[in-house]
């Protein structure tokens, strides 16, 4: 299977990518590491005319501390993330995700700004960036802007992103020595997440449990209200919808997000 | 010292390790200069009226060369299905009226370069009037919708007459437990997908590169589909990426590849992704199984009853008459005094059926070991001590049972003593006590399942035998001609090791061909794990006529009587007994006139391997989730010519039955649509979900070849499959679970424990 | 479009669409044909190539990605007669069977212990769970991986220089 055609141009730098975006319109998609783009185009599930690839630009990549945030390059991949002292040291949970996405060769590929554009409820990056309430530096043509992890996912594969802008750096807060629960409930190694858990200094995210990440928010306030892990994590499915596949339906996810997410607090790093 | 029975590594590995295997899509010829390059249109609905195809637009697409409907290829007959099944649901090459599963092809698409055709695919627009799916076998029994009209049933074919079913069949039992269960379908998935290359000379034949599993059978297959005569066909086998029993013979898409060829005056090539791999290559298992077994209390088994439903998918393939091993290896190791089986075959909007590795005998063997550990629990006993109450005794002439299955040779219960003992079976059933007193999150659950399958059998056309040829060269080096067709198995290095064992010439001197129909016209090919005991004893026996007829030579040059000629292996030189000094090399006999044999070796029937597997998992109470933790088994396939090879066909095999029982399945949803169509939705077992294996020895020889061999390819998919869905729901037994349908999905996990917990029965056998 | 790469150690200039995945250009236009296309989701790994020294599935990468890039493929990690130290592992374990997944394999394997030169069989496992085999139920692939750690099989440069391990060009 291959793509249908299309154009390549590299962008050079950040400002050349929005460049190239505002002359192709929405013919044109952005190329990171493309593990999620470029299967989508050899299903022909997606057809882009153009593609601009920023894989190479420098700007877009590199890890460092700002503050009391880490602030990471969008092209940063994977195997960088999982790696970087700096992450491992300030947002141990976020390097810990990163090791769990797909496998090494999409890990050596794969870029943080990419999976979290994609959007897919089910995966390890967008669920972290929640659970650490994290924000993306977006940049358009008007200038840049910061959205919050809560915002920035608005639906099944949908972000705030809007046309002509780019994703270029993403910020978690620096919290050395916060315990934290990472739950990725899967068949096989390799897999997406049926359901997934990533709790941090009293927050939780849930992978796959609706058509973006969610907050377990009742379980979060029961948490805060002086409940127990175990009594908390039993309100940990309300008011979610998760879809039905042939892993799981309706009432097992649910299970899953309750079991998952008092593991997540129980068993912290 | 002779290398037969050591660990010798395999000759054919560097370039595997390096340039890479030449697989069909890999080869390059010469004849196959300028190919077109086929992309088939199929079906996006599992049941519908073609009431309109235009393909214009197509025509019109950069590179499109033709394209081709079901009306251009009238003349072609439909493809055959094997054995006594109905004609009137054979498979035409391309779909005309009706299509009758997601991926059956429609149309093809044939274009300069490869990469063309899927852009003009999509371009062809079919008008489809849909019809009802029938996915379920309880739709396809009640045949409400039938897929094909003319035939007025949608049964292919019945195995034995249920009306004559004994009433009294488990009369004396104190218990009896019935339970119907599901051997789920599955998919072989090699790792290289189906593929052709197709030329023809001026002289009207055919040469036809395909992976298959013996090419001789190819090369009928597409003559048949063709209506062309056998002899105008050349098939040639590159390198095949796995198989399992799914690349025999040859498919529509095979077939319309050299059609094309010919069309065209062109030669063609045709490669599948792996979308239409997972939904165009045959399926394997696809069993409804309701098993009845009766005994006494104290764990005798009385009488066995198996009643098989298979789901033949949409067309007949050789999954259809597979039931027919299934009835014949129905009572397994067991002595049991009266059994009976039956089995209907129906067709259904499916993917049709064909072989999978094991093909029919593991699916009776994941009936029984489930019927006897369901027996066992209902009386409270010992799994594994109910299994040896019930085996066989040790017998050394051959063993008749009431299916008509000879088997012949075999010691049961020392195979199940060897397994238990290797798996320390006394000290995991304490800690299985340990973690139920503690009430552990985590559960440790013990399966075992014990076998006997056939291997090598033979057809309607005689006995099992295969041929072979040896010559040696004036240069020392020596080929081997074989009919049976590796594809991982090594026959290079073991066929070369028997030859070398006889002749005195270094394995890496001699050269194995196999697969090309011009060169080998019969054989068997590679499948039902036959190759070593037929294949390779051919190959033996060849090579000690070789000798013989070497001798006469020997004897004419050395001016001595053949009697008195010596031959020397480890020198591969003839002397005169006591004369050293009067010697001829091997080799040099064959300088004046060809040093060559051909023969043929005939076994007197089937062999029956068996053995006891053990399997040790943890279930996570909670989830539902299954940690495969341990696999020991005990796989005697009589004497074993090198460790090596037989241990990796075990280790492939076990890990094939562990996937079925815990891991992979082939899910339609209520429409027909194939919801496992990648790699990424098909959960195709990787190294993470398995642990490495534990191989105990034992080899009891059979008479029926000189090797003492029986097949050893498909024991590992038999044994483990039962194991570890034993194993899995003996880990929650305690919680009142009984059974869980394969493959033991985390969901199915959790939602048998749930209902055991509110009692809701539907975990609990009944009670006849 | 023009891409310029280095493959096994050789600069490479290449008139290519857009759309030409790297497993492509290599089998294709070099007739480097030992990695393999085995499925269409990045799912089996057949098509593993080094890429600037890390695995990477050839079949999710174009090859205008790869400009600037050195690339090793199995061919030039080692020969037939002069075989790396992990495909002689390989051999030795009877890490193979069809072959069909080998040469990706055998490039997984040899990144994996490049990151990672002394791996216990659980992380020999996770480091090879983007790479299918149905052949040899990982079993002996896993022996000759931690072999070929054991003979420091990981340090071993590829035949064709442009090592695993290293950086370039990154």
């Amino acid at each position: 299977m291959i793509p249908a055609p299309f154009d390549y141009v590299a962008a050079t730098s950040a400002a050349h990518a929005l460049d190239l975006l505002a002359q192709h319109g929405d013919d044109a998609k952005l190329l990171a590491g493309g593990h999620s783009l470029l299967p989508m185009m050899k299903l022909r599930l997606a057809q882009p005319a153009v593609l601009i690839d920023i894989g190479q630009v420098e700007e877009l990549r590199g890890i460092t501390a700002s503050g009391d945030e880490l602030v990471i390059g969008a092209m940063t991949r994977h195997a960088e993330l999982a790696a970087s002292d700096l992450v491992r040291a300030g947002a141990p949970l976020l390097a810990h995700a990163a090791a769990q996405v797909g496998d090494p060769q999409i890990r050596h590929r794969g870029t943080i700004g990419g999976s979290l554009a994609h959007a897919d409820p089910a995966a390890d990056l967008p669920m972290a960036l929640v659970a650490l309430g994290g924000s993306v530096e977006v940049r358009g043509p008007g200038g840049s802007r910061v959205v919050g992890a809560d915002d920035f996912f608005a639906g099944y594969f949908e972000t705030a992103l809007e046309e002509g802008e780019l994703l270029a750096a993403v910020r978690v807060p620096s919290r050395p020595g916060v315990p934290w629960g990472y739950q990725k409930f899967v068949r096989r190694a390799n897999d997406w997440a049926i359901v997934g858990a990533a709790a941090i200094g009293g927050r939780i995210a849930l992978a796959n449990m609706g058509p973006k990440p969610v907050r377990a928010l009742a379980a979060e306030q029961a948490l805060a209200g002086g409940a127990s892990p175990a009594e908390a994590a039993e309100l940990a499915a309300e008011g979610t919808s998760p879809g039905e596949d042939i892993h799981a339906d309706r009432a097992y996810r649910q299970h899953l997000a309750r079991v998952l997410t008092r593991r997540a607090l129980e068993h912290q790093s | 010292m002779s290398i037969l029975g050591t660990r010798v590594l395999r000759t054919e590995d560097p370039r595997f390790l390096t340039t890479g295997g030449v697989y069909t899509e890999d080869v390059t010829d010469d004849r196959l200069a300028g190919a077109v390059h086929l992309c088939f249109v199929r079906s996006p609905v599992a049941h519908a009226k073609i009431t309109g195809i235009d393909v214009s637009a197509a025509r019109d697409a950069p590179g499109v060369v033709a394209v081709y409907t079901g009306a251009d290829l009238e003349s072609l007959p439909p493809r055959k299905g094997m054995g006594p099944t109905n004609k009137e649901m054979y498979q035409r090459p391309l779909a005309t009226d009706t299509v009758r599963f997601v991926g059956e092809p429609v149309a093809v698409v044939v274009t300069e370069k490869p990469d063309q055709g899927e852009d003009a695919a999509e371009l062809v627009s079919v008008d489809y009037d849909t019809l009802p799916a029938v996915v379920s076998l309880a739709d396809a029994r009640d045949g409400k919708t039938l897929l094909f009209p003319a035939a007025g049933t949608n049964v292919a074919c019945d195995f034995g007459d249920r009306s004559a079913a004994a009433a009294d069949l488990f009369d004396g039992c104190d218990v009896v437990v019935t339970r119907t269960i599901i051997n789920r379908r599955v998919a072989p998935a090699p790792m290289e997908s189906r593929s052709a290359a197709a030329a023809w000379s001026e002289d009207g034949r055919l040469t036809a590169w395909i992976p298959n599993q013996g090419a001789q059978g190819t090369k009928g297959s597409l003559a048949r589909q063709l209506s062309i005569d056998p002899a105008q066909v050349r098939v040639i086998t590159p390198d095949v990426g796995g198989a399992f029993g799914a690349k025999f013979g040859a498919d529509p898409e095979h077939a319309i590849t050299c059609w094309v060829a010919r069309e065209l005056g062109r030669p063609a090539r045709w490669s599948e992704t792996r979308y239409e791999n997972l939904i165009g290559m045959t399926h394997g298992r696809a069993q409804e199984q309701t098993i009845t077994i009766g005994g006494t209390r104290d764990g005798s088994v009385l009488a066995y009853r198996l009643d098989v439903l298979q789901d033949s998918g949409a067309y007949l393939r050789i999954g259809a008459v597979l039931p027919s091993l299934t009835i014949l290896m129905a009572p397994g190791p067991y002595d049991i005094p009266r059994a009976e089986a039956f089995a209907t075959s129906l067709v259904t909007t499916t993917t049709p059926m064909g072989a999978y590795r094991g093909a029919g005998r593991p699916e009776a063997t994941a009936a029984l070991e489930r019927a006897m550990d369901l027996f066992a629990a209902e009386i409270g006993l010992d799994p594994a001590e109910v299994r040896r109450k019930n085996l066989l005794a040790p017998f050394t002439e051959p063993h008749r049972t009431a299916f008509g299955a000879l088997y012949d040779s075999g010691d049961y219960a020392a195979a199940l003593d060897r397994a238990l003992a290797a798996a320390g079976y006394d000290g995991l059933r304490r800690e299985q006590a340990e973690r139920r007193a503690r009430g552990d999150t985590l559960q440790l659950g013990i399966g075992v399942a014990s076998y006997v399958e056939i291997t090598g059998g033979g057809d309607e056309s005689g006995p099992p035998s295969e041929n072979a040829t040896v010559e040696v060269h004036p240069d020392g080096t020596a080929t081997i001609l074989t009919g049976t067709s590796p594809h991982g198995q090594g026959h290079e290095t073991a066929w070369a090791m028997l030859a070398s064992d006889e002749l005195g010439i270094p394995i890496d001197k001699i050269t194995l061909k196999w697969g090309d129909t011009d060169l080998v016209p019969e054989g068997g090919g590679t499948g039902g794990s036959r190759s070593l005991q037929q294949g390779g004893a051919a190959v033996q026996q060849a090579s000690r006529e070789l000798i013989e007829v070497a001798r006469d030579r020997a004897a004419a040059e050395l001016e001595a009587s053949p009697a008195d000629l010596v031959f020397d292996v480890d020198s591969s030189t003839f002397a005169v007994a006591g004369d050293p000094e009067a010697s001829v090399p091997l080799a040099s006999l064959a300088q004046e006139e060809r040093l060559l044999v051909r023969t043929v070796f005939s076994a007197p029937d089937a062999t029956y391997p068996f053995g006891t597997h053990v399997a040790v998992a943890e279930v996570d109470t909670e989830t539902g989730k299954v940690f495969l933790r341990r696999v020991i088994t005990v796989d005697d396939a009589g004497v074993v010519l090198n460790p090596l090879l037989a241990e990796g066909q075990r280790h492939g095999g076990i890990a094939q039955g562990a996937a079925q029982a815990f891991l992979e399945e082939v899910v339609y949803d209520s429409d027909g649509n194939p919801l496992t169509a990648s790699f990424a939705d098909y959960p195709i077992l990787s190294a993470t979900e398995v642990p490495s294996f534990e191989l105990a020895e034992m080899a009891t020889p059979t008479t029926y070849n000189p090797l003492g061999a029986k097949g050893i390819g498909e024991a590992g998919s038999i044994g483990a499959t039962p194991a570890v869905q034993n194993a899995v729901i003996d880990a929650v037994a305690h919680l009142g679970v009984r059974h869980i349908d394969m493959p033991t999905s985390p969901q199915r996990v959790w939602a048998a424990i749930q209902a055991a917990a509110s009692g809701s029965g539907s975990s609990r056998s009944e009670n006849a | 479009m023009q891409v310029k790469l280095t493959v096994n150690g050789e600069a490479r200039s290449a008139d290519i669409e857009p759309r030409l995945l790297l497993v492509h250009y290599l089998r294709e236009h070099l007739g480097l044909r030992a990695a393999n296309v085995g499925c269409d989701t990045t799912s089996c790994g057949a098509c593993t190539v080094l890429l600037n020294g890390r695995s990477v599935k050839s079949c999710t990468v174009l090859t205008a990605q790869a400009a600037g890039a050195q690339v090793i493929t199995a061919e030039g990690l080692g020969s037939k007669d002069s075989l790396h130290p992990v495909q002689a592992a390989f051999r030795q374990e009877h890490g193979l069977q069809c072959g069909f997944c080998t040469p990706g394999m055998v490039m997984a394997a040899t990144s994996l212990l490049a990151e990672n030169p002394n791996p216990t069989e659980e992380q020999v496992r996770e480091g090879l769970e983007g790479n299918l085999c149905r052949c040899t139920g990982y079993h002996n692939i896993v022996r000759a991986v931690l072999a070929a750690a054991q003979a420091g099989g990981g340090a071993a440069p590829p035949a064709a220089g442009g090592g695993a391990g290293q950086e370039a060009g990154q």
